[in-house]
């Protein structure tokens, strides 16, 4: 379709009004408060539930909440998670968990921060955070592992304990075997 | 054979009246189970398994059914449609272990079936402790399967559960967690009827009811890790397997195990082009659904780290040095191309397949060597593991490598090399210094031609190095104790520059004799089976994944 070009009158001729205009918006915002960040010192506030960088959390009791089911690993669309499953010695320190991820490696370049692994996280033990502008000087630096995301995920208040009630509820029942008094 | 007409589910079936009991063989009257599986109808299940003796306890298959009314002629009464009346009996039944009789109906998908499969798996789940996230089974577990089918979706259940012990050790390969049990008793039976080492028992009652092995006694016999194939929950899991990867990302093969010459069936679970464990395939002509714990166990080796990986020739200073596949196989077919009738010897592997052996006794008669295999015997026990512990024996007597009385040539061969003799010797898969051929003798050769998997102490002696593959490496055949041809898959890439022997032995041969024997396993069987007597009338496509028996085929 071809658009059929208006004729100027002769004060839109002159331009004088177009740049009369434009100097009046730029000097609306000369007044207003400013807008610009002084990125990266300064950092955006992203809202809550903003998906940014999925790591992984440890409860108040500093137990790393990874159970290493892999669920995460087989959702994930761009293959980004690699775990590492804990093989098959009796690890004591575990408890009746009985199992906690050897490694656990994201690909933050291949991450698309969809947000599937949250959902899918049967153990509520990755989170998507805030973190948004991830940098490294290398690809291997951009691959994180178990330490890095636990570090950098921190700790997720968790209501229930799920493990520790069953814990408890065996020790009064006294049947439980790995009991360590 | 006599045979039942009933109803399944609106589906007119013929059945037989008998079907053979699993254990002694004799017939035994056909159940609705065998019944509703012939038809192809699954009935939702957890004790029953068509190779165990029947127990009935799990509940889970329970079906509603009616039968023929008959009147005092004893013959149907007729609704006006001319269909035979039908009175539906009151209460279920469990499939497993209800006979059918003639004009019986079964139906297993009614509102009120369901409702019973609901209220069934929410007993079985009062006191089970929902760690799937944990569980190996997961991914393959029945109760994980038949709750999200049938399932209530949720528990009624507040009380605490009762908890068991968990991480039991029940013998040196077997791990059980009490709190998954759904006390099926399938492992009691396999192990007791299938083994006959009555080792396992239910000890407790009730809610503490747990499986056991005796007192003083440890659930150790050839055979059980099968329990924790036929184990419907995550209750018995297998030290070598746990927690090493989740079931859904293993890549299956189908296979067959080369531990033994019984060569039984199995899946290959990989991934990455990592093993990660064996499994039983179902073959009622070899192994039915079990598979030996040695067999299951013998694969660690494929991934180890020192497999030989390169192509090594050895200069005329001593030196060994890389060199490509085409260098390597051209060197040696220039070389055999002028060895003299009478001065070679080739010492092929009966871990070979078929096809590779036949193309070795095909350079045989080539430079007129003569050939034998190693013979490989150990302890068998009374059920699947053979006392050959070669897979391809008999292989190697349809092609001729060896005689019926495997390594009698051995004596024969290492005298004559002593004696400056036989100038060449070609090994294919065998470590000749452990059946005597020292190094020393071996250092007598004008040429020694060593193709193997993992080093050992022939393969630095060898003038050509040539870096073969393991059976889940490549594809192929067997042929078994009971001259069974089998075939066997690739399941993962062999190492660095290691290539399947039939490919390279095909082009020496190639460059020997101009004639085409084929470049994969396929092309050399069918070229195969078409020149030996015992493979006649067999092809790839007719071995399907089960095998054909040499006479089978000739008849």
């Amino acid at each position: 379709m071809v658009i059929k070009r208006h004729k100027l009158n002769l004060l839109d001729s002159l331009y004088i009004t177009a740049i009369i205009g434009g100097l009046q918006v730029t000097l609306r915002h000369f007044f207003k408060k400013k807008v610009t960040l002084q990125y990266p010192e300064e950092r955006h506030l992203v809202p809550p539930g903003y998906r940014g960088a999925p790591y992984l959390v440890k409860d108040q009791e500093g137990r790393t909440k990874c159970v290493s089911c892999q669920l995460c690993e087989f959702i994930c669309p761009p293959k980004a998670i690699t775990i590492t499953p804990p093989g098959p010695e009796i690890d004591p320190s575990t408890g009746n968990v009985e199992k906690r991820p050897k490694d656990f490696k994201i690909n933050m370049l291949r991450c698309i921060y969809c947000g599937l692994c949250q959902e899918v996280c049967p153990e509520e033990a990755i989170f998507l955070m805030e973190d948004y502008s991830l940098s490294g000087t290398s690809r291997e630096e951009m691959i994180y592992d178990l330490k890095k995301l636990l570090s950098l995920g921190g700790v997720h208040y968790d209501e229930v304990m799920k493990w520790k009630k069953k814990a408890n509820e065996a020790k009064e029942q006294k049947v439980f075997p790995p009991i360590e008094e | 054979m006599e045979t039942i007409t009933v109803k399944i589910d609106g589906q007119v079936v013929e059945v037989p009246a008998t079907m053979p009991d699993p254990i002694t063989g004799k017939p035994a009257p056909t159940t609705m189970m065998q019944a509703c599986n012939l038809a192809n109808i699954i009935v939702p299940h957890y004790c029953f398994h068509e190779k165990l003796p029947i127990a009935g306890n799990c509940r889970m298959c329970l079906v509603q059914y009616g039968t023929p009314v008959m009147g005092p002629d004893r013959k149907p009464i007729l609704n006006p449609d001319k269909t035979p009346k039908i009175a539906k009996a009151p209460r279920p039944v469990v499939a497993c272990s209800t006979p059918i009789s003639p004009g019986m109906e079964i139906y297993t998908n009614t509102p009120e079936v369901r409702k019973m499969r609901q209220a069934v798996l929410e007993f079985l789940l009062i006191n089970h402790p929902l760690d799937c996230p944990i569980c190996d089974q997961a991914g393959e577990c029945k109760l994980q399967e038949y709750t999200f089918d049938y399932g209530s979706p949720v528990s009624e259940f507040i009380e605490t559960k009762v908890h068991k012990p968990k991480q039991a050790l029940l013998g040196p390969r077997v791990i059980y967690d009490a709190e998954r049990c759904i006390l099926c008793t399938r492992c009691i039976r396999f192990t007791r009827d299938i083994v006959g080492d009555d080792a396992l028992g239910i000890v407790n009652r009730g809610s503490y009811s747990a499986i056991s092995t005796f007192h003083g006694r440890q659930f150790d016999n050839n055979y059980t890790l099968n329990t924790v194939d036929i184990c419907p929950v995550g209750a018995l899991t297998t030290r070598d397997f746990r927690f090493r990867m989740r079931v859904w990302f293993l890549k299956e093969t189908r296979t067959v195990c080369t531990s033994c010459a019984m060569g039984c069936n199995i899946l290959i679970g990989s991934r990455n082009n990592i093993i990660y464990r064996f499994t039983p395939r179902e073959n009622d002509a070899v192994n039915s659904c079990w598979l030996c714990d040695f067999g299951r166990l013998n694969y660690k080796w494929i991934n180890r780290k020192d497999r030989i990986s390169t192509v090594f020739s050895k200069t005329e200073n001593g030196v060994c040095e890389e060199v490509d596949w085409q260098t390597a196989i051209e060197k040696i077919a220039g070389y055999l191309k002028n060895v003299k009738p009478g001065t070679s010897a080739i010492i092929a592997s009966a871990r070979l397949s078929n096809e590779e052996l036949w193309l070795l006794s095909k350079l045989k008669k080539l430079i007129g060597a003569m050939s034998d295999s190693v013979p490989r015997f150990d302890k068998a026990d009374n059920f699947l593991l053979k006392s050959d512990r070669n897979p391809n024996t008999n292989g190697a007597i349809l092609t001729g490598i060896c005689s019926e009385r495997i390594g009698e040539n051995l004596q024969n061969i290492k005298n004559k090399i002593e004696q400056g003799e036989l100038k060449t010797l070609i090994v294919f898969g065998e470590d000749v210094v452990k059946v005597g051929i020292t190094p020393q003798i071996l250092s007598k050769l004008d040429m020694l031609v060593v193709s193997d998997i993992l080093p050992n102490a022939t393969t630095p002696l060898a003038n050509y190095l040539l870096p073969g593959c393991a059976a889940a490496e490549k594809s192929g055949t067997f042929t078994n104790i009971n001259l069974r041809v089998q075939k066997f898959n690739k399941a993962i890439e062999p190492p660095g520059k290691a290539r399947p022997e039939y490919e390279f032995l095909s082009e020496l041969l190639v460059l020997m004799t101009d004639e085409k024997s084929g470049y994969t396993a396929k092309e050399i069987f069918d070229k195969m089976t078409a020149g030996i007597v015992g493979f006649n009338r067999m092809n790839w496509s007719k071995l399907g994944d089960t095998g054909i028996s040499v006479e089978k085929a000739n008849q």
